[in-house]
């Protein structure tokens, strides 16, 4: 049965002109000026007139913790939290259980996401066999497989070892991969449970100091240049490691970067409370380095938004902060975040968060051609309609995660998601899962 | 006093009224009958996830003088070193009738945790978190030297007090440079500048790498344990080295003022941080230190007991006319 088509009467794209958008097939048909398009007698017309029209939201870095771990969360719940959140696509991190290390993992999470039809997921690779750090993984058996992978990482864990990091940076050149790599130093931040500073010293937690991150950010930058490969450097939380990048990129090194929407808001104070709500790695920073990112996000020093998306059950939060897990729920307030730490304070437009939220992480991910399109005809209808006046107060058991683990609890988003659209079909309608 | 989870609990009028019943209760150390009733029927729980036999039997002896129920929980390190049994172990506890759950635990912030994570109903006093605090530590340590060298009254104001050794891995010291400092006392803490925190400069006292400079002419000092184990993690090259600089001996000691007097939080690496014949000679206090613990923890005690509501008010004229009274017959 053909899909029937579309019609948003009165959006506007990337909030700019009020504009009519007539959908068909799985893709944009035809755009005209607000109130000219009509359709066809069978197409649906939803009531969005006023709604901001973004090409759906691409996370380069999300943790959907299937196989192995599916009491945190499974690719099907993953799926819906980022519908939900206004994503069309997630790259899925490998340290599941098994590693997404051989082609035979990233084709099953492939597969299972191709399932759900929510959301696209895209599997990244392992660089070590088991996360391991010791040898590579057979990283162009991914790159061929049904998964096409391209992005691949150790993510939780840093490549450390200079020479695997070259090696790896060197080989994925053949099919056009990109090492995105998570950067701390391991011997600097051993039992490290927070940002090191004064705070820690007071708080009696061993500290997690900034110089770990950009020392292997500085490094990696280095390598890349050397070697002439693509860099892709994850969740940057350190004003120093924003200026490496910047330097990185004058020089003409081929590095990218991503910042996480809770290092855009939140600080290490809220470590005081002992509560591991907060415990994420790398850890919240200070006022200054919050200013940091925010800055190098909005003048594109830092690439993109990514949401580190890292489930984890009850009881890895419900104890004491050193024993709690790392890592935050985030698909779902994400893009409010970004409104609020970005867009309403002035720093950055809703164009530029579309690029930095979709365009730009689609084309690090390599699915631009079928992610982060631009809204003309023509291109697949992967769309996210947003109400930037509908503001929603954040309820863990509200969300879609089977995991509650989100710092928000309580907290006023400046934003709601009220449409999500995959190829045309709607995956979210007025805010509700579909 | 709902909790007693941090020096930073304390102000001044607070830890000295502490300090003032620690002193009251101390007087019926002297006397045959050891025991009053206060706390009769009342459960006090000791959750001890970190051996310290000093501090759990200085508690024990503690609620048992104010002739609480004690039950005491002690688990060494790895087995129960994961997150949940410390929740665990508080419902469990509170399902026993604990009121007031004493804790030790190798993590820091476990003590408020428990007193703020909706686990548990009861009062919290931590014995010790890890490398954050140890309140009621710094609580004896006071009293200690106010008894040595303010004839157990008045203030500390003034009194130069120098802390030296493992600051960074320290609880003691942390809750030692806030009370200290809440009560008037100027700290100075040494320590080779691997072992200082980050940050320290922001701390309420000075801070120097100098311990002979730091000691001349202070009232007291107060040397911290410092493990072998931190030498194989390179804070500093060799035990000989370390106490060349960092040990206090007795010709070091000798640069106190005259009355100068010697703390140690204890268990003491003789030869390391303090030479035997330091520790043992006429300035150190550290069996004083281990009597007025006893004293310090019962007043702690009477502070959150006297918080609870159930309990009824045991304001200060019930404390007054308590101690006053006859000691429990009944002993
Ligand atoms: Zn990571």
């Amino acid at each position: 049965m053909p899909k029937a088509d579309v019609l948003l009467s009165g959006v506007r794209p990337l909030n700019e002109q009020a504009c009519d958008v007539w959908i068909s097939d799985g893709r944009i048909r035809q755009v005209g000026a607000a109130g000219s398009l009509v359709g066809d007698p069978h197409t649906v017309r939803p009531n969005v007139a006023g709604q901001i029209l973004l090409p759906g939201l691409v996370d380069l870095h999300t943790h959907l913790r299937e196989p192995g771990r599916e009491d945190a969360e499974t690719i099907a719940t993953g799926c819906a939290a980022a519908a939900l959140g206004g994503f069309t696509a997630v790259h899925a991190m490998a340290n599941t259980a098994p590693v997404a290390d051989t082609a035979g993992v990233v084709e099953q999470v492939w597969r299972i996401g191709q399932a759900t039809g929510r959301c696209d997921v895209y599997p990244v690779g392992a660089v070590t066999v088991g996360l391991a750090g010791e040898r590579l993984a057979e990283l162009e058996s991914m790159a061929s497989s049904a998964a096409r992978v391209r992005v691949f990482s150790d993510d939780g864990i840093c490549v450390s070892d200079a020479v695997l990091m070259r090696r790896a940076l060197e080989y994925v050149k053949a099919f056009g991969g990109v090492i995105a790599q998570h950067a701390q130093e391991p011997r600097l931040t051993e039992g490290a449970q927070m940002n090191e500073g004064a705070l820690s010293a007071q708080l009696g937690l061993t500290g997690w100091p900034a110089v770990a991150e950009e020392a292997i950010i500085a490094r990696d930058v280095l390598l890349a240049e050397h070697v002439g490969s693509r860099l892709h450097v994850c969740h940057l939380s350190t004003r120093g490691s924003v200026e490496i990048i910047r330097w990185a990129k004058q020089r003409g090194i081929h590095v990218t970067a991503e910042v996480t929407p809770h290092h855009l808001l939140l600080t290490e104070d809220l470590a005081a409370t002992y509560d591991p709500i907060y415990k994420v790695n790398p850890p919240l920073r200070t006022v200054d380095d919050v200013t940091a990112v925010r800055e190098g996000l909005a003048d594109g020093t830092i690439d993109i938004v990514a949401t580190d998306h890292a489930p984890h059950p009850h009881e890895a939060k419900d104890c004491e902060w050193s024993a709690g897990a790392f890592g935050m729920l985030g698909l779902q307030t994400a893009l409010p975040i970004v409104v609020e730490t970005m867009v309403a304070s002035g720093l950055m437009s809703w164009a530029q968060l579309a690029h930095q939220m979709s365009v730009q992480p689609a084309r690090i991910g390599q699915v631009d051609h079928m992610h982060g399109r631009p809204l003309q005809v023509g291109e697949p209808a992967n769309l996210v309609l947003i109400d930037p006046q509908k503001r929603w107060t954040v309820q863990p058991e509200a969300l879609a995660s089977l995991s509650r683990n989100t710092p928000y609890v309580g907290r006023e988003m400046p934003a709601s998601v009220r449409g999500t659209m995959l190829r045309g079909e709607w995956t979210v309608v007025d805010g509700e899962l579909q | 006093m709902r909790h007693l989870l941090s020096a930073a609990d304390l102000d001044r009028d607070r830890a000295d009224s502490i300090l003032n019943t620690a002193a009251q209760l101390a007087t019926l150390q002297n006397r045959s009958v050891k025991k009053l009733p206060t706390l009769r029927g009342r459960t006090i729980a000791n959750l001890f996830f970190e051996d310290s036999t000093r501090t759990r039997l200085s508690f024990e002896a503690a609620a048992k003088r104010l002739s609480a129920d004690v039950i005491t929980f002690t688990a060494k390190g790895s087995s129960v070193s994961k997150g949940e049994s410390l929740k665990d172990t508080a419902l469990t506890l509170e399902a026993m009738g604990a009121e007031v759950v004493v804790v030790r635990h190798g993590a820091s912030g476990a003590a408020h945790r428990l007193a703020h994570s909706g686990w548990t109903q009861a009062g919290v006093i931590n014995a010790g978190d890890g490398t954050h605090e140890h309140p009621t530590q710094a609580l004896l340590d006071a009293y200690t030297i106010r008894d040595r060298l303010c004839a157990g009254a008045g203030n500390l104001d003034g009194l130069r007090v120098v802390i030296v050794g493992d600051v960074l891995h320290s609880r003691v010291a942390r809750s030692n440079v806030i009370l200290l400092g809440t009560l008037g006392a100027e700290v100075t803490l040494v320590a080779p500048p691997t072992l200082m925190p980050k940050g320290v400069e922001s701390w309420p006292c000075q801070y120097t790498y100098d311990l002979d400079e730091a000691l001349t002419g202070a009232d007291a000092v107060m040397m911290l344990r410092v493990q072998a184990e931190r030498m194989n993690a390179a804070y500093f090259p060799s035990a000989h080295e370390y106490s060349r600089s960092f040990g206090l001996t007795a010709a070091r000691a000798q640069r106190l003022a005259d009355h100068g007097i010697v703390l140690h939080p204890g268990p003491m690496n003789r030869g390391m941080e303090i030479s035997a014949d330091v520790a043992d000679g006429p300035r150190s206090v550290v069996v004083d230190q281990v009597t007025n613990g006893v004293s310090v923890r019962m007043a702690v005690l009477y502070e959150v007991f006297g918080a609870r509501a159930q309990v009824g008010a045991i304001g200060n004229a019930e404390v007054d006319n308590f101690i006053g009274g006859e000691p429990d017959a009944q002993g």
